[in-house]
């Protein structure tokens, strides 16, 4: 079997005696895989992107690509490209010179580096501007060249900083379809640095979370967003409620408002404080009368506010635990609005919720 | 009844286009206001006195050497194609250009090792380059007299391991120490002004694409700092060419430059006519060195 595309073995950056950027980082990404490094801003994602580029050499730890050790490498030695936040194109150069630069640095004959220019310029729609300069590009178009330039390289990894963060809304919607589909017909593998968590849900084959250096948890956009095994992912992720209750040793647990409810997975003979995520799209509301589902746990709780948003609505509940409860109901027709002041019955699932430690 | 406003009233009503380009030609008027004191400055103090050597440059002179405004003439203006002339002109011109090559060769790597500090180190070297003007530049030549007299501790310490003792003063050479001193700062100013400005992301793409680190520097740090370079060179180039205070100093009198010829013309040789067309052929070569640098840089750009 071939090689992982990349993998990081106890790597640790540090800037002077201080500061830990990046904390002993074990990972390893497939061969083709779009892989997403999700954080806050100073979660250490963006240097761990440049350590495997090569702009940064770790403290400690080693990075193979395809199996090669890349030691204290420069970047024009690795066979990766980067697309930069800011894209980085050179000013100086026209669209089509930006894009072959890669090319003839690596002293590929003229008439492929045409060829090869051409067909990527194609490939994004900017044939018709390969004589423009960058600053003459909207910034949709400036985001294009910079992933021409990179892709023309044919890398064996493509490492892309939030490069679709100076877009607006519909631009980077636009621009992630766009991508992952580009990544699928080219196979290159993609890692991908964002704070975006909708970005990396969408896009991603796979999602690594980065907290203050450390990496918290790999996995599948569904596992990390169904089932974040620390508070931090859980609440990073995605809205959620965090409730604490107490494990009693037989499957249950106690709100602090005294209700009992059931939880799922292995907690018989667990007891003690832990943390209850839920996620507001997973809880519905029951008229008091009405039939609620059997094995499904029912809080009674009073609505204490209301927001419409057209094709969701949201409200906040109150439990009598001292926080508010966030609950999201789809539009759907036949569902009925609660007001607020209403007394009704929170209700879900206890497979829909996650215990989750620190 | 109501008194009536002491003051115009603000216009509130709708603004009609005859309205508004009252008010832009409002606004127009009160930027020529703010820059009429320099305006004046300039006219009374720059143009009149060019335009009066512009007058003298057509001039005669009369038996006891005084200059006469008639009889205007070329005289002077043919005067500048004899051969003492042309080898003047060319020495200073060389010297110009030698002085802004080595200016630029030592002041890039200083300028971009400053650059590429953090900003507290920058600031301090920053001053260190200033800091030759704040003694008057009379003073510093002079010491270069000392530096490089046959007396001087350069001669000494050549003599110390063996050597001849040297006369570097009254040359050619000892003129271009002198020029290249007097004139570095003001190729390490610009110069750090356009590294400072530039984007170093650009350098680490190149690299990202291959180009190792000498290439990076060719293809995009030295293309991007040519603004910096073409004004840098300007500054050097023209008070190089036209300069006095140095080549009168360290150069001695066998070397005569442009500057003290024009200067022997005004003074000794009592020939203003000659010594005013001497100074619009300097200008004018200077105007030419300009626009040829200006086009120069904006091609690379």
């Amino acid at each position: 079997m071939a090689d992982p595309a990349v993998e990081l073995a106890d790597v640790t950056k540090r800037f002077g005696d201080e500061v830990v950027a990046v904390n002993g980082i074990d990972l390893t990404i497939e061969d083709g895989e779009f892989f997403s490094l999700l954080g806050p801003s100073g979660c250490g994602k963006t240097t761990t992107l440049r350590m495997i580029a090569g702009f940064e050499f770790p403290t400690e730890g080693s990075i193979r690509i395809h199996g090669a050790e890349m030691g204290l490498k420069p970047p024009n030695q690795r066979p990766v490209n980067t697309v930069f936040q800011s894209y980085a194109l050179f000013p100086h150069m026209s669209v089509a010179e930006n894009v072959a630069f890669g090319l003839n640095m690596k002293k590929v004959e003229k008439s492929e580096v045409q060829l090869r220019v051409s067909r990527v310029l194609d490939q994004v729609q900017l044939s018709k501007r390969a004589d423009a300069r960058p600053s003459q590009l909207s910034g949709g178009m400036q985001q294009r060249v910079a992933l021409a330039r990179a892709l023309v390289n044919e890398p064996e990894v493509l490492l892309l900083d939030e490069p679709l963060g100076a877009l607006d809304l519909k631009l980077r919607q636009a621009m992630q379809v766009e991508l992952k589909d580009l990544q699928g017909r080219v196979g290159i593998t993609f890692i991908y640095v964002t704070h975006d968590q909708e970005e990396a849900l969408t896009m991603s084959d796979r999602i690594g979370v980065m907290n203050e250096g450390s990496l918290l948890q790999v996995g599948r956009s569904e596992e990390i967003y169904e089932h974040p095994t620390s508070m931090f992912v859980a609440d990073f992720i995605g809205d959620i409620n965090l409730l604490d209750v107490t494990l009693n040793g037989s499957g249950s647990a106690r709100l602090s408002s005294g209700a009992e409810i059931a939880v799922a997975g292995g907690t018989v003979g667990s007891e003690g404080s832990v943390t209850l995520a839920l996620r507001p799209e997973r809880l519905e509301l029951y008229d008091l009368d009405e039939e609620i589902p059997a094995e499904h746990n029912r809080v009674r709780v009073r609505v204490s506010r209301r927001m419409y948003y057209g094709d969701v609505h949201f409200y906040d509940v109150d439990a009598g635990i001292g926080t508010e409860i966030e609950v999201k109901e789809e539009n759907r027709p036949g569902v009925e609005l609660y007001e607020v002041g209403d007394e009704a019955y929170l209700v879900w699932s206890p497979e829909a919720a996650n215990l989750v430690t620190s | 009844m109501a008194a009536p406003p002491l003051t115009e009233p603000e216009t509130a009503a709708p603004v009609t286009p005859e309205l508004e380009q009252a008010s832009i030609k409002a606004e127009a008027r009160r930027g020529f206001l703010i820059a009429l004191p320099s305006f004046v400055y300039l006219i009374l103090l720059f143009v009149l006195p060019l335009v009066l050597v512009f007058i003298y440059s057509f001039a005669t002179r009369d038996a006891t050497g005084q200059t006469v405004l008639e009889g205007w003439n070329l005289d002077s203006y043919r005067r500048l194609l004899s051969t003492e002339v042309l080898q003047i002109f060319l020495r200073s011109l060389l010297l110009a250009v030698a002085t802004t090559a080595i200016c630029l060769t030592l002041a890039y790597p200083f300028a971009y090792y400053i650059a590429t500090r953090s900003p507290r180190v920058r600031n301090l070297l920053l001053i260190l380059v200033m800091i030759p003007f704040w003694s008057n530049f009379l003073v510093r030549t002079y010491a270069w007299r000392v530096l490089l007299g046959s007396e001087g501790p350069l001669s000494q310490l050549s003599e110390l391991v063996g050597g001849e003792p040297f006369r570097l003063l009254f040359t050619i050479p000892a003129v271009l120490i002198g020029l290249v001193y007097g004139f570095l700062p003001f190729m390490v100013l610009p110069l750090y002004a356009a590294l400072e400005r530039m984007d170093w992301r650009l350098v680490e793409a190149a690299r990202d694409l291959y180009a190792d680190g000498w290439t990076a520097f060719r293809k995009v740090t030295l293309p991007l700092s040519m603004p910096g370079v073409v004004a840098g060179s300007i500054l050097v180039f023209i008070p190089s060419l036209g300069a006095y205070v140095t080549p009168a100093l360290l150069g001695g009198a066998r070397t005569v430059l442009m500057g003290d010829y024009i200067v022997s013309q005004f003074l000794a040789a009592r020939n203003w006519p000659f010594g005013s067309a001497l100074s619009f052929a300097v200008m004018f070569v200077m105007l030419l060195a300009t626009i040829f640098y200006f086009r120069a840089g904006a091609r690379t750009l």
